[in-house]
This record gives C-alpha cells, sequence and structure tokens, in this order.
C-alpha cells in the first residue's frame, strides 16, 4: 500500500527523519506513534506530497509521488488542526471540495452522523473547536479512497463524537480500507489499531502488534510498554 | 488551476478590501473629473496616484492574502491538485480582482462623463492597461516574497521596502548617477535605467503618450525617438511581460520545493 525507503528530512539543522524504512501493507489500522517532535507528523506529511524529503523514496499503491499529484485521489488527509477559511461557510466548504475533487453524496451521511445541520449555514471562523473538527472529518471520509490518513482525529471531540468515530473507522477498515492514524490517546489507539508503528528520533523504533510490543518490553499494559521505550531512551 | 482562481476570485469579491479598494477609486474618478473639468488632465493626475499607489496596494494585498489564506493552501495540498495551479490560481484570483477594482472603479465615472466621445481615450486604456499591468507584476512579486518567508512580519517589511525601492528610492539613485555622470553621454544608460524599473517604465510609456514630454527637455527628446515610435511602444510592454513572467516562474518553482 505505502512503501517508504531510506526517507530523511532535515528542516534547517534539525534532522527530522533520518533513514526511515516503513511498508504498510493492505487493509488494517496502522498506529504511527512517538513522543513529541520525534517526525510522526513529518512522516505523514511527506506521504501526502506536502513536504517534500530530501533523500529517499516513497511509492504509493505502487505509484512514486515524486512529482505527481494524482495519486492523492487515493488517499483522504485529516490534518492535524482544522484551520478553514474563516469567512466561508460549512455548506460552501464541502461544495468547494467536492467539487476540486469528485462528486460524492456520502457527505450527508456524515453530516446527519456528527449532527452538523444547525450549523451548515454558519462561518467557519465562528465555530468552536470540536466542531470544526467534525467538520474536517465529514471532509475526510466523505470520499471512498483506499487510504485514510488521520493526523489527531480525536483532538477535541466529545466522547460521544469519539465513539461514532471510531466506530466510523471501523467500517472503514471493515471495507478494507487501510488507515493511518497519529494519536496521543493511547486507550484509544489500543482499542482500535491493529498494528502499530512506533518512531523514535527519526528512525522507526518499533513495528508490530501491541502484544509483540508487550512482550519486547515486559509490560503488562500498553500504555506502560510505550512509557517504557520512552525512558529507556531518553533516561 | 481555474478551480482555485475562481474560489480565490470569489472569496477576494467578497472581502470587505475589494470593496474598499473598488470604492477609492471610484470617488478619486469622480473627485477628479470634478475638480478638473478636463478628461486629459484628469489623466495625468491619475497617472501620478496610479503609479505609486497600485504597486503598493498590490505588493501589501498580494502578501496579506498569501498569509491570510495559508491554512485553505494547506487544505488544497492535500488534495489531488498540482502545485503550481494552486498558487497559479491564487495569484491570479488576487491580481485579477485587484485590476478589476482598478478598472471598473476608474472606468465607472469616466465612461459617465463621456469619455467614448473624447480624444482621452487611449490615454486612458494605456493607463488602465498599465495599471493592470503593474498590479500584475507587484502581485506575483509580493507572492515571492510571501513564498520565502514564513514569518510574516519579515515578509510585510520586504514587500514594503521593495515597494519603496522601485517606488522611491530607485529614482533618487537614478537621478544621482544622471549627475554624476552628466559629462558624460548618458541617453542609453537612461533609456536602460527606465526599462529596468516597471514603476518607472510605465510612468515614461504614459507621459510620452500623453505629449507632454516638451516638459522633460534633452533627455524627452531622445525619450520620445525611443518610446513614442511602435517599436519603443513594443519593446516596453514587452519589457512589463518579462517583469510578470519572471516572478511567476519563480513561484512555480519556489512552491515546487516549499514544504507545508
Amino acid at each position: 500500500m505505502v512503501t517508504i525507503e531510506n526517507l530523511h528530512k532535515k528542516f534547517g539543522k534539525n534532522q527530522v527523519l533520518s533513514g526511515v524504512d516503513l511498508n504498510i501493507s493492505e487493509g488494517g489500522i496502522f498506529a504511527v506513534l512517538g513522543p513529541n517532535g520525534s517526525g510522526k507528523t513529518t512522516l505523514i506529511k511527506s506521504v501526502l506530497g506536502m513536504v517534500i524529503p530530501d533523500k529517499g523514496n516513497i511509492t504509493v499503491l505502487g505509484e512514486n509521488i515524486k512529482k505527481n499529484s494524482e495519486y492523492r485521489h487515493k488517499i483522504d488527509y485529516l490534518p492535524q488542526i482544522a484551520n478553514f477559511p474563516s469567512n466561508l461557510r460549512v455548506k460552501e466548504l464541502i461544495k468547494m471540495i467536492k467539487d476540486l475533487r469528485k462528486p460524492t453524496n456520502e457527505d450527508e451521511r456524515l453530516i446527519e452522523l456528527f449532527r452538523l445541520e444547525p450549523f451548515l449555514d454558519k462561518k467557519l471562523g465562528n465555530l468552536s473547536g470540536g466542531t470544526k473538527q467534525k467538520v474536517n472529518l465529514v471532509l475526510t471520509f466523505m470520499f471512498d479512497s483506499p487510504l485514510i490518513i488521520l493526523d489527531e482525529p480525536t483532538t477535541g471531540l466529545d466522547p460521544i463524537s469519539l465513539i461514532r468515530l471510531k466506530d466510523l473507522i471501523k467500517a472503514e477498515k471493515a471495507k478494507g480500507k487501510t488507515v493511518l492514524i497519529t494519536s496521543h490517546i493511547m486507550s484509544f489507539v489500543e482499542e482500535i489499531s491493529d498494528e502499530i508503528v512506533f518512531i523514535l528520533e527519526g528512525k522507526i523504533y518499533f513495528k508490530g502488534t501491541i502484544q509483540k510490543l508487550k512482550t519486547k518490553t515486559n509490560q503488562p499494559d500498553f500504555e506502560h510498554a510505550i512509557a517504557s521505550i520512552l525512558t529507556d531512551n531518553h533516561a | 488551476m481555474l478551480k482555485i482562481l475562481k474560489y480565490s476570485f470569489y472569496d477576494l469579491m467578497r472581502s470587505r478590501w475589494s470593496y474598499v479598494y473598488f470604492a477609492f477609486y471610484l470617488l478619486l474618478g469622480v473627485v477628479l473629473l470634478f475638480l478638473n473639468n478636463d478628461l486629459s488632465k484628469a489623466v495625468i493626475t491619475l497617472m501620478n496616484v496610479i503609479i505609486v499607489l497600485v504597486p503598493l496596494i498590490g505588493t501589501i494585498f498580494g502578501v496579506m492574502y498569501y498569509y491570510n489564506s495559508q491554512e485553505f493552501t494547506e487544505l488544497l495540498l492535500a488534495q489531488p491538485i498540482k502545485r503550481s495551479s494552486i498558487f497559479l490560481g491564487q495569484y491570479l484570483g488576487v491580481a485579477l480582482s485587484l485590476s478589476m477594482s482598478l478598472i471598473l472603479g476608474l472606468g465607472i465615472p469616466f465612461v459617465f462623463y463621456g469619455l467614448f466621445e473624447s480624444s482621452a481615450i487611449w490615454d486612458f486604456s494605456l493607463l488602465l492597461i498599465t495599471g493592470t499591468f503593474l498590479t500584475l507584476i507587484f502581485t506575483a512579486l509580493a507572492f515571492n516574497i510571501a513564498l520565502s518567508n514564513e514569518n510574516k512580519i519579515k515578509g510585510f517589511g520586504y514587500a514594503i521596502l521593495l515597494w519603496l525601492f522601485l517606488a522611491v528610492i530607485y529614482d533618487g539613485l537614478f537621478l544621482m548617477t544622471l549627475i554624476l555622470f552628466e559629462d558624460y553621454p548618458l541617453d542609453k544608460v537612461s533609456l536602460i535605467g527606465t526599462m529596468l524599473n516597471p514603476i518607472d517604465l510605465s510612468r515614461t510609456l504614459i507621459l510620452l503618450k500623453l505629449d507632454i514630454s516638451a516638459l522633460l527637455g534633452y533627455t524627452g527628446a531622445v525619450f520620445k525617438q525611443f518610446f513614442g515610435t511602435s517599436f519603443g511602444l513594443i519593446v516596453s510592454f514587452v519589457m512589463l511581460t518579462i517583469w510578470i513572467v519572471m516572478p511567476v516562474l519563480r513561484i512555480i518553482f519556489k512552491s515546487k520545493k516549499k514544504d507545508f
């Protein structure tokens, strides 16, 4: 699905990614984890072509992403911070993104799911953080793409929306899609992901199931397993 | 690209600033016509205002729009759209809406005043054309500055400096060179010097077209020989076009390499 070979990226003097090799197979939910500033977002943005790597190769569904924009038809991306043009209305934004990508009717179902009807005529600048995130989710999930990338999808969501989001992600997985998630909420990751990818200091430190991680670190639960990696490497 | 252009254009069309800009030109046109009571004189006064103001507004608006729409740009970057389309679309959206404010704002009062029956129509058209050229040039320069500077304050600073340099300082330096080297033949130097600054170029172009080159003395005669001919006119417009093409190419080049 996604193959990353020897990916390097430096921002000024700050080496963020130093030789990432990663192979994400088709189908399933993969969580990309790591401490703050470990390069999770940079990795994801490289896959999306928003960050241009210094070195290395990325292929998405067999297509090399260099100097290519067509492959993004196959990716749904949820950005980390939902900042939209503030003088647009929710309805207009949805219509515009559909116009830019392709027509779909899926948005109606999602608007209903997240109870967004009362906000459709409101301007995006006047929405609360959680509501913006819901709009963000609608924009992401309304296209039926085989690869879904979610950067901190739980930010600002209330408990009931969080449950709906989990159901939504699971439903996408059932359709055989590949979902890539970054999150700092460990319980969310543990509940939803099939495999985790742990990034540390710009390299892949661990890739495998949660069970495997627990065995490797000798810890009874997931949260402590993650914490033990961090203390072992930073103490 | 056309879709991005459309959305940027709509976005600007309902922003307050486009109307302020439009209203300003409308007011300027009306006031000048009332005060001057003469189309050709109004055109000259307008030129003086346009030559300085259009580049300033183009630069500031360009930088402001780029920084303000950064989030929207990031949203677009994740969509299956080419980078060059995104940035060119936005650039043209800004430049065209500014040009439209200029053309409509000045055009409406002049048309009502009886522009079409007047002999000043060509001078007036030339004024609007150079105004549009200047908008395209300075918006492109502004996008270049904004693309190269993450820091907004720095970006604005450089934009203002650029305008100040081309609108004021360049003339001063130019004049000083002419005085320093007055013992030498300077026709060619001053011609080239004028060509290299889009603001000077536009000013000379309009002044000579307005047939007041007699005011310029000896240099005026040289200039008239050059700019007054159709060859000079073509060369000037080619120069202005180059001034658009170069920064636009850099927008494409720079945007391809930038991280978001």
